[in-house]
């Protein structure tokens, strides 16, 4: 099926459809386009812009994406630039349902409804066992291994897991 | 070996933020705006750095995790500000965030003390949390666009924090005993400088004038003493004083032995060779 991009602006679509083979290099089975971190893409003769949307401002991972991406674009243009963005924060809510059903597939939680943004002392929001989809879960810390993950436990299957965290 | 094999593995700072013409800000409100991001910077760099002495011998497993990656979240909010500050400026982040010298820092004097034991750690982080998230609350409108951006992602973040550290606050004044005497003691020793994190800045009418900032520095440190010493008070522990913060809390001239340490640390490969990556 061609869609309407490819056939109105076929750069453009080509551009999106090669950032699909960029992926996170912590969770390597999202691409980027999934996890919701490629914000506006400008594609013209000569010249691409794509914009990325960090997760958390520290996260080291985002320098990894910048160059998986300008190497994945090298040849689109003579010009290609990859910029970090925020004018619009990236939040949970980006992730896609294909990113949610492969984070679910590697294991990791996926991301509950982001939260409120001016409750000062916030709940967090209950998370879903990526093995067997119970919701009667714990957390046990809201930091893990990354800083956008936190770790939970399964009260019903008794397995550890790691969820993406909602912000 | 060839230089050509030296491959770094830590990025040199570069922009990662919008670029904005440094022209449109009337010069004075400029220079305002530039002693703002250095505060915010150089506070969230040196708590980083502090609370980054616990990785690998937090009192538990789960600890050691949550301040590593706290610290680590902190260090990149300090990223983003030195970057936002050189643009303004045109310095260089990385001579701004490792090249000064001890006493050109500008960070809390709540910030300059040493680790100490978990509990100080504890007291000191909960008074600074606090207080930083009035500080972010108060820019969050601000009509200077690169910064309202990086303060709503910023916020985003400091939740997580918040209520980590909300959670610990309460489990040592409940807990009773030597932790509870500990705590009272850390939050007895930083009372004094808690207010520093709302040192008047140089010119911050102008930034309040400008929309920059929502309000002077003394009336936020008004309204976090208040809401501090609300759930202090609950919590039958010490509150910080409700004096409006001196003019010299972000003076470190001459600096502390405490700081001299940790700026001895944080600069230490920076100082091994000029212009070095790692």
């Amino acid at each position: 099926m061609v869609s309407a991009l490819a056939t109105a602006r076929p750069l453009e679509s080509a551009v999106w459809a090669a950032l699909h083979d960029v992926h996170d290099p912590e969770i390597p089975t999202i691409s980027v386009v999934d996890l919701g971190v490629v914000g506006r893409v400008e594609a013209s003769a000569g010249h691409v812009r794509v914009e990325l949307l960090p997760t958390f401002i520290g996260c080291p991972a985002i320098d990894v994406m910048r160059a998986s991406v300008e190497q994945r674009l090298a040849g689109f243009a003579d010009e290609v630039a990859v910029e970090i963005s925020y004018a619009e924060p990236w939040t949970s809510e980006r992730i896609t349902p294909e990113g949610r059903a492969r984070l679910r597939a590697s294991g990791f939680g996926p991301p509950g409804p982001a939260l409120d943004d001016d409750r000062l002392l916030p709940v967090l929001p209950v998370a879903e066992c990526p093995y067997c989809g119970s919701r009667d879960t714990t957390l046990e810390n809201a930091f893990g291994p990354t800083l956008c993950r936190a770790i939970y436990h399964c009260t019903t299957c008794s397995q550890p897991f790691e969820q993406f965290k909602a912000v | 070996m060839s230089t050509e094999l030296r491959r770094p593995t830590r990025q040199v700072l570069e922009p990662d933020l919008p670029r904005f013409d440094r022209r449109d800000l009337e010069p004075n409100a400029r220079d305002a705006l530039a002693g703002l991001l250095l505060t915010m910077a150089d506070d969230e760099f040196v708590i980083g750095f502090w609370d980054s002495e616990w990785t690998g011998i937090a009192p538990m497993l789960e600890e050691d995790v949550a301040f590593s990656s706290i610290a680590q979240d902190e260090i990149g909010h300090a990223r983003l500000f030195y970057e936002m500050l050189a643009q303004l400026t045109g310095d260089g982040a990385d001579r701004l965030a490792f090249g000064r010298e001890a006493d050109e820092y500008r960070h809390a004097m709540l910030v300059d003390h040493a680790r100490s034991d978990w509990a100080f750690s504890i007291a000191r982080r909960w008074l600074y949390e606090t207080a930083d998230a009035v500080r972010l609350e108060a820019l969050k409108e601000s009509t200077f666009t690169p910064l309202r951006e990086v303060v709503a992602k910023v916020r985003r973040e400091e939740r997580y924090h918040l209520m980590h550290i909300d959670a610990w606050l309460r489990g040592l004044a409940e807990a009773g005993e030597e932790p509870r005497a500990r705590l009272v003691e850390a939050l007895s020793r930083l009372a004094p400088d808690a207010p520093s994190v709302f040192t008047p800045l140089a010119g911050e009418e102008l930034l309040v004038e400008a929309g920059i900032l929502a309000a002077p520095m003394a009336q936020l440190a008004g309204r976090w003493s208040s809401a501090a010493a609300e759930t202090l008070a609950k919590l039958r522990l010490p509150a910080p004083p409700v004096e409006p913060p001196t003019a010299e809390g972000r003076d470190h001239r001459p600096p502390s032995d405490a700081f001299a340490w940790l700026w001895g640390e944080f600069t230490s490969v920076a100082r091994l060779e000029e212009g070095v990556e790692w």
